[in-house]
This record gives structure tokens, C-alpha cells and sequence, in this order.
């Protein structure tokens, strides 16, 4: 939030149904007027991509069924940048859940959210946090498990550390990050942490991976 | 005590298949590495070294290839999910061999194998070539049988399968195969000398007609077995997948847009949007056969008795038996308690099902109470959830406080078969 010099979130809504989509930026436009900014809109894949490049958003807000290879390939051809991903779908099948979240998305929530809840995951999403809904916890879970057959979930993920399960756990029985954070006596900033190490260890397969991505950034 | 003696467990017959997708030559290891579970790996191995021993893994991995069928029945996904996928709408699953390296690499392994073996004997070449030629034929009937799947307009046509989709790759095949067995009839024909010509000729044949056999006989077997109920099943589907299509088009989206107004019709769009979504991407049902399904059923129930969104996340599942009853019931309790006395319109149950326990969480924001000041008479919680978990060998703890709503948490510990017991 302190990098936007304005501390407004420009955003980006890409869904193929034009109904939701003005539904979506009335949304917002009422409920966050000052805090975000809609500066585009597309209805597939090949649209999306051109709309990021020009419009310079800080969240895109993806629909995960799309035509021309839904939104991981939206994420796939912007490639590695700045962009922050938000997946907002109807569908909650496990494997639409974990592959977008997989493709690189930060966050995951569904189209009867409350616009609220929306402003809130857009924002939170924009200041470089993961977003988990109860239902994503749930589906993480179970990915890392191993219960659920998702063919994008490769057989090593990384696993989980008890700290990590527990926080999942939390946001799954409906927590929100503050309660989170006073159940286990430890701070929202941690929390987060934990939350961005889920995701990061869901995005990155394996432990070579991992590895390379802690490299890459000076980590190791 | 007197229960219900519980129907016996069904037999899930587990077959083989071979698996497509994961394939270095016909996707034989890769499938049997999944009905065996063992990695991938160890399988392949186990074969080239059995073929080292005197080729009985290559006669094993053929045997396999002829007689398993080519993926595994995919259990149909909900229909909107079909659809979306068929339209190219959802993230791909791209296959893990692309390159042509190891098509390479098995080519070298074969040419090696053929120098070492046949340094001098002049048998090994027509035999080898026959071999080669046998596989480019037996290949292209398991592609073209591939292709007949996809055929969209679901005819049968006998061109197609012998040749696919066309095209000039399917045709080189088809005559490379051929003039390959026949180049191997041949040069075994004339490397004999005038007088063992007529018994070579007749083994020739002998051995020419076997390849027509290898090559037609599983065709038609699996062709038999599958074609009825392969056809069938797409039918299904894709009508099933059309009118998917249509009501996520309409209804779906506008049940989501109506729910947002805090008007009167909250609560049926709720109401059509539970059904129509778990048809349409969840694939969850609400049978009351497990222990996440009854859970599910249960939510349900309660949305559309008193109005409110009861959310439930459900991770690993298991039958729901005479043991986990007293489970689901506490927790229906639970969420009826919450549903009457909390006063907000949103519920999260959570529930964590293992082989060795039972973990179901029923939490409101609501106003709340203080568990210890409970009057005597208010029997709801006492009896129906601590005493009755307590009674059943697990335990319920119930934390509140004005204004912080509730949680109520029941735990039960132990496998299904110590819980009936």
C-alpha cells in the first residue's frame, strides 16, 4: 500500500459474461470509491493479456473458466511481472481451485462473495498477501494429504510444517487472519507469512523448485 | 444394543489400465505403476531388465499393451465442468512427454539391441524388421482407435479407423508397416536355398497370417467390449454437458447477482444455487452415505428451514457408520442452536475426517452466551451435544462469550471398526 502513491488499487476484471462483469465493477465502484480503480475489462484470454499489458493494473481479478485456455493460460502468457492474480470463479472443483492457484493466482474467492469481502481481497492481495477462502483451506488440505486427485498436484509437494496445517486449519473453519492470529498467539504479520509459504510450496512442486526460488532471491 | 446390522461392503473391483497420457511406448508401466502403486520407475526397470533376461518383459509389456484397455473409465466430471472443458476453458493438463527424446532413445536401444544379437546370425534382420513392421501397424490401430473416440459425428467408419484422421503421416505409416512384413516374408523367402524354399514359404505364411491375428484379434476384442457403452457414455455427457452450458449461462449468474440484494428472494436463490451448483462443477452429493455428504445434507436442510448460508469444507471423508452418527448428530444440534439463537446468516462448518478421527467444527459470529451461566433446564447443548458425544466415546467443547459468537467443537477419536464395536 505505501509503494502506490495515491494508495489507489488499479484493477483489472477479465470474465467472459458481460452481465457479471459490470455487476463486478459496480461493485466496487460503490462500495470502494477512492480505494480502487477499474482502469479495464476483457472477455477472453487473448483480450486480458492485451488489456494487462496497456493498463498497467496492480490486481487482475480472473475469471477461471474463460475462453482460449481459461486463466492460468492468462497467467501463463503475462508471464512473471508485477501483476498480482485474484481468481474469482463460480466453479469450485478442487482441480479449477488448486490448478489456477497453481498457475500462479494469490488468492482464490467465490462469485457470491459480498463486495465487502471482495474490496477487502483485492486490497489485501494488492499489498503482496494471499487470500484464502475457508473453502481454498480446505481444498489445500486435502491436496497436501494427498486425498484429493488433482492432476496438476504433483506427487512431491512439499509438505506442509504444523504451523502452517494449523493456520489452514483455522482459515477453513471459517477464522478470519485477525482470530487467526489471537488463537495461536502470534501476529497478522505471521500469519500472513504462513499463508504466502502455503501458497509459494502450492505453486512450486518440489523441493528443487523451492530451492531455486529461494535462490533467486537471495534467500539461500 | 441393538443396531441395524450394516449392508456389506461392496467389492470395488479394481482393473488395470493403461494410462495415455504418462506413456514412453504404449503407457503400459505408467498404468500398471498406478494399479500397483509403486513409482513409475521401479515398473520400467523391472521391464528392461526382464527383457534383458532372455525378452520375456518385452513379451510381457506386449502382452499387456494387446490386452489392457487404453485409459481408465474417467469418472464423469459435472456436467459444467465437461463442458467448460470442452470449450477450452479450463487450464489444461499438458502431457509430460512431449519432446521426441525418448522416442530417440528407444530407437538407439533397439538398433543396439539388434547389432549385439545379431552379429552374425542372418536370421535376426528379416525377423527384426518383420517385428518393426508388425509394431508401425499395431500402432496405428491403437491411434486410430483413439481417434474414433473423438469422432464427433459417432459413426463408425472403417477408413477412419484403419487410418484416422488422414493425412499423409497415417498413410506413410500404414504402408511402411506393410511393406516392412512384406520385405521380412520376402527376404526369409530367399535366403533359403532351392530346396528348403517351400518350407520356408510356408512358415513365411504361417508367420504373416499370426501377425494378421496380433494385429486384428485384440482390435476387434476390445472393439466388442468397448464400443457400446463408449458410445453411450458420450452421448450422455455431451447432452448432459449442453444443457449445462446453458443454465450456467442464465441462471447461475443471475442467482449469483439476486443474492447479493438483501431482499425476500435471498433465500430462494440460495436454495437454487446449492442445487444447481453441486450438478453442475462440485460433483459433491448430499446421500447421507458418508460422513461429508451427511454434513452437506444436513447444511442444506437448515439454509432452507431458517434462512441462513451454512458453508461446509469437508477434508478426507469416510462411511458414515453406526460410530460416526452421534458425530453428525451433535452437530446438527450445533448448527440448529446456532442457526435459532445467533442471529447472523452465515455458518462455517468445518470437518476434518481421518482414518483415526473425527474432527467437525460448527462456528458462528453471532451474539453468543456464556456456557457456564446455562440454566438447568435448557437441555439442548448439555444432553444433545456434550452428553451425547461423551456417551459415544468422544468429547464436545463449546467455547463462547457474549458478542463472540460460538464455536462448537466435537472430536472422536478411533477407526471406524473400534467406533461400531
Amino acid at each position: 500500500m505505501t509503494e502506490q502513491p495515491s494508495g489507489v488499487v488499479r484493477v483489472v476484471v477479465v470474465d467472459d459474461h458481460a452481465m457479471f462483469r459490470r455487476g463486478v465493477i459496480a461493485e466496487l465502484e460503490a462500495s470502494a470509491r477512492g480505494r480502487i480503480e477499474v482502469v479495464g475489462q476483457a472477455a477472453d484470454v487473448d483480450e486480458a493479456v492485451a488489456v494487462i499489458g496497456r493498463g498497467a493494473p496492480d490486481v487482475v481479478l480472473l475469471d477461471v473458466h474463460l475462453p482460449g485456455g481459461g486463466g492460468a493460460e492468462v497467467m501463463r502468457r503475462c508471464g512473471p511481472t508485477e501483476v498480482r492474480h485474484l481468481a474469482l470463479s463460480v466453479s469450485d472443483a478442487a482441480e479449477d481451485v488448486i490448478g489456477t492457484i497453481r498457475g500462479g493466482a494469490r488468492g482464490y474467492v467465490t462469485k457470491t462473495i459480498t463486495g465487502e469481502e471482495l474490496v477487502d481481497a483485492i486490497v489485501r492481495v494488492s499489498e503482496g498477501d494471499a487470500v484464502f477462502s475457508p473453502r481454498l483451506a480446505g481444498f489445500v488440505l486435502d491436496a497436501f494429504a494427498g486425498s484429493i486427485e488433482v492432476a496438476s498436484v504433483d506427487e512431491d509437494l512439499d509438505r506442509l510444517t504444523e504451523r502452517e496445517r494449523e493456520v489452514m486449519r483455522l482459515i477453513a473453519r471459517g477464522y478470519s487472519y485477525k482470530e487467526v492470529a489471537k488463537e495461536l498467539f502470534i501476529s497478522i504479520k505471521t500469519v500472513e507469512t504462513h499463508m504466502s509459504a502455503v501458497l509459494r510450496k502450492l505453486q512450486l512442486s518440489s523441493r528443487h523448485e523451492l530451492t531455486r526460488w529461494a535462490s533467486d532471491r537471495r534467500l539461500l | 444394543m441393538s443396531t441395524v446390522p450394516s449392508a456389506p461392503p461392496v467389492r470395488e473391483v479394481r482393473r488395470a489400465h493403461r494410462d495415455p497420457d504418462d506413456q514412453l511406448i504404449g503407457g503400459v508401466a505408467a498404468g500398471l505403476a498406478h494399479h500397483l502403486a509403486v513409482p513409475v520407475l521401479w515398473v520400467r526397470v523391472g521391464f528392461v531388465l526382464a527383457a534383458a533376461a532372455g525378452g520375456i518383459g518385452i513379451a510381457f509389456y506386449a502382452g499387456l499393451w494387446v490386452m489392457l484397455p487404453a485409459s481408465p473409465p474417467r469418472p464423469a466430471a459435472p456436467p459444467g465442468l465437461e463442458s467448460a472443458s470442452r470449450d477450452g476453458r479450463r487450464p489444461r493438463h499438458r502431457p509430460r512427454v512431449r519432446d521426441a527424446g525418448p522416442i530417440v532413445a528407444l530407437g538407439a536401444v533397439g538398433l543396439g539391441l539388434l547389432f549385439v544379437l545379431g552379429g552374425g546370425a542372418t536370421w535376426v534382420w528379416p525377423v527384426a524388421i518383420g517385428i518393426v513392421g508388425v509394431a508401425l501397424l499395431w500402432r496405428q490401430a491403437d491411434e486410430a482407435q483413439r481417434e474414433r473416440w473423438l469422432d464427433a459425428t459417432g459413426r463408425v467408419d472403417i477408413s477412419r479407423v484403419v487410418l484416422g484422421r488422414g493425412g499423409w503421416a497415417a498413410y506413410a505409416r500404414l504402408a511402411a508397416g506393410a511393406v516392412l512384413v512384406l520385405g521380412a516374408l520376402v527376404l526369409f523367402a530367399l535366403r533359403g536355398g532351392s530346396f528348403s524354399l517351400a518350407r520356408d514359404i510356408t512358415i513365411a505364411t504361417l508367420l504373416g497370417v499370426a501377425g494378421i491375428l496380433v494385429v486384428a484379434g485384440p482390435w476387434v476384442y476390445r472393439l466388442a467390449t468397448e464400443l457400446t457403452d463408449e458410445r453411450a457414455e458420450r452421448v450422455r455427457t455431451q447432452e448432459r454437458a449442453d444443457v449445462a452450458a446453458h443454465l450456467h449461462d442464465s441462471v447461475l449468474q443471475t442467482l449469483a447477482l439476486i443474492q447479493k440484494n438483501p431482499a425476500d428472494a435471498s433465500r430462494l436463490a440460495r436454495a437454487q444455487e446449492r442445487d444447481l451448483r453441486s450438478w453442475l462443477y462440485s460433483g459433491e452429493t448430499a446421500d447421507e452415505r458418508t460422513v461429508a455428504s451427511a454434513l452437506r445434507a444436513i447444511a442444506a436442510d437448515l439454509e432452507d428451514r431458517w434462512g441462513i448460508a451454512v458453508d461446509v469444507v469437508a477434508v478426507g471423508d469416510r462411511d458414515l457408520g453406526e460410530g460416526e452418527r452421534p458425530v453428525v448428530a451433535a452437530a446438527r444440534e450445533a448448527l440448529t442452536n446456532a442457526a435459532k439463537h445467533a442471529g447472523v446468516d452465515r455458518v462455517d462448518v468445518y470437518a476434518e475426517i481421518t482414518d483415526d478421527s473425527l474432527d467437525v467444527f460448527v462456528r458462528d459470529r453471532g451474539a453468543g452466551f456464556d456456557p457456564d451461566a446455562t440454566p438447568e433446564g435448557r437441555l439442548g447443548v448439555r444432553g444433545s451435544i456434550i452428553d451425547r458425544m461423551a456417551r459415544h466415546g468422544g468429547t464436545a467443547e463449546i467455547r463462547s462469550g457474549p458478542g463472540e459468537g460460538t464455536e462448537v467443537r466435537l472430536h472422536l477419536s478411533g477407526t471406524t471398526e473400534e467406533a461400531e464395536q
